[in-house]
């Protein structure tokens, strides 16, 4: 004879997360639909809610803001998970060849993957500064002119996704090196029995067995890159003009600036169709990459 | 792995002592910035007098609010950590354990998965009306209640790995003994996934302190939490550069000692999507 609690404990352990994400997110999202086809005003505090169906969606097609934020939303993650993936996947290998130390540079190269973001846009936004940042100090130093990292078009998204390889290749190697000590060891000790050298065991052994870690790293990352907001918020806002503007930037530009709540909406729902559509093509990628899986 | 011999070991530690440099450098040079004066700041200058007036001034000064940041991020890390562990690890437990519908455990992961890529701010606009509609506007609560969300997909993932890693013939000899099922959880499985319990906890704790963008657009003064001071330090008309310096290096101290006591166990939890 089982009792209530016993009868019934799927719902009970199952339900409280249920009715969150009910309440927290999918009841947002549904008022989300219904602000995408209104126009919203604010008069005396309240909240005048206007049926126009076609109009935010044709302010959609006239964003050119947007079109050229989800350019850049798109140029930064593709260039900073490449780079991440090859210098965490390098730092990986070289850190197990080492046998010394191991410990030590794990544990120091977790710190930034723990840090608050806006922590570190504060922190690159002092070593960028044009005037006393410590990198135009040694350009300086070295008798080179100093440079405006992120005061100028062409540099600073270049500057920004530095920022974001310095911040996130760590939380990559800890990914790879994780698969790199599952290597079996046998199958390196026969490959050298064989007379592999280092670089055949590195390219022809070990990178093909870590093809699966490094989709999911590639993945984690993607996402994580285009939800990216903190950081850039604190090192440019955008700026300057619209070079590093990404999804985030605009929609809080949009919701929180101007006050624009229906076209907000639909903008959210562009950002999540967007997202859901470079997250398929970045799975078709890794597939490719990672082989038949 | 690769045996480095002679000059190859030597350029190999070479090239890893680089790397680490490159990695604390910068949080060195911003620490080093926290001790100047903003005049010695401003002249780039590298032999100076310390002084500890920023840290004075963000943490003991009549006109900073940090201290009440400070405590405004903890109560908010501390509980939202709590809730997201109690309802995340429930849910991990009957998803994996008990027995749901393929179409109910496969629609609620699947969702968790899409809300947890959607950037965050396509939720904030509605998160705000909602909290002024039922009067948590700038509240702590509201704070809360959305880091909980934001959290559980995290947690419920974490969990069920490590619930899947326990054979199920444990809980079943319990009830073959005449334990509850309810029983089996709380005093046999429970306790065998403590490690998974400190890896999600001290992940959600991390990951709501140094939340920005929803405490960012939910919070109102009094209810700031540090980074969103951080982000006033730099963003006034004239940015205050020693404060704002110093703010950062604060702001990573609870990450820096929860890394330091639960390496092992953060470790585990950030590499656990890989590994699996």
């Amino acid at each position: 004879m089982t009792d209530f609690i016993d009868r019934h404990l799927k719902w009970f352990t199952l339900g409280p997360a249920a009715v969150l994400l009910l309440l927290l997110t999918i009841y947002p999202i549904v008022n989300l639909l219904f602000m995408s086809v209104s126009t919203i005003r604010f008069e005396q505090a309240q909240e005048v809610w206007t049926f126009t169906p076609m109009q935010n969606l044709r302010s959609l097609i006239g964003d050119e803001i947007f079109r050229i934020a989800l350019w850049n939303t798109v140029v930064f993650a593709f260039a900073s998970v490449i780079i991440e993936i090859v210098l965490g996947l390098a730092l990986a290998i070289l850190v197990a060849s080492i046998t010394a130390l191991k410990g030590i540079v794990r544990t120091v190269l977790i710190v930034p993957v723990l840090m608050p973001p806006v922590a570190i846009g504060s922190m690159w936004k002092l070593m960028y500064s044009h005037d006393f940042g410590v990198f135009n100090q040694a350009l300086t130093a070295l008798g080179l002119s100093p440079v405006n990292w992120t005061g100028s078009t062409s540099l600073a998204l270049i500057s920004v996704i530095i920022v974001d390889v310095w911040h996130w290749t760590p939380f990559v190697f800890l990914i790879l090196f994780a698969a790199v000590e599952g290597v079996p060891k046998e199958v390196i000790e026969a490959a050298r029995v064989d007379g592999a050298r280092n670089h055949d065991i590195a390219f022809k052994i070990v990178i093909p067995l870590l093809k699966p870690a490094i989709v999911v790293a590639m993945l984690f990352r993607t996402i994580l890159a285009f939800k990216v907001f903190d950081q850039i918020f604190l090192l440019t806002s955008g700026g300057p003009g619209t070079s590093t503007e990404v999804v985030s930037l605009h929609l809080y530009r949009v919701f929180f600036m101007q006050n624009e709540l229906g076209y907000g909406a639909t903008l959210s729902f562009a950002i999540i169709a967007a997202t859901i559509a470079f997250l398929w093509v970045g799975r078709r990628v890794g597939a490719a990459v990672g082989g038949s899986r | 792995m690769l045996v480095l011999r002679g000059y190859s070991r030597i350029i190999g530690i070479l090239l890893l002592a680089l790397g680490v440099f490159i990695i604390i450098g910068p949080f060195l040079w911003v620490a080093l910035q926290s001790f100047k004066y903003e005049i010695e700041i401003l002249k780039g200058s590298w032999i100076f007098p310390p002084t500890l007036f920023n840290y004075a001034d963000v943490l003991v000064s009549r006109r900073s609010d940090f201290p009440r940041n400070v405590l405004n991020s903890f109560v908010v890390a501390a509980i939202s950590t709590f809730f997201v562990l109690i309802v995340g690890t429930l849910a991990a437990y009957s998803l994996s354990r008990l027995t749901w519908s393929k179409w109910i455990s496969a629609g609620f992961l699947g969702w968790t998965l899409i809300f947890n890529m959607i950037p965050p701010l396509t939720l904030v606009g509605p998160w705000y009306l909602i909290s002024r509609e039922i009067g948590l506007s700038g509240s702590l609560t509201a704070v809360v209640l959305t880091h909980i969300a934001l959290h559980l997909p995290m947690t419920i993932w974490m969990m069920m790995a490590y619930f899947s890693d326990l054979p199920r013939d444990i809980e079943e000899a319990a009830m073959v003994d005449g334990c509850r099922r309810i029983d089996a959880f709380w005093r046999i499985s429970l306790p065998l996934v403590t490690p998974g319990l400190i890896a999600a906890g001290v992940l959600a704790f991390v990951f709501s302190w140094n939340e920005f963008s929803v405490a960012l657009n939910l919070t109102s003064r009094a209810t700031a939490t540090v980074p969103v001071a951080i982000a006033r330090f730099a963003q006034q008309y004239e940015i205050q550069y020693g404060q704002m310096a110093a703010a950062s290096v604060l702001s990573t101290i609870p990450a820096l000692v929860l890394m330091f006591f639960g390496q092992r166990f953060v470790v585990q939890g950030l590499t656990m999507g890989a590994v699996k």
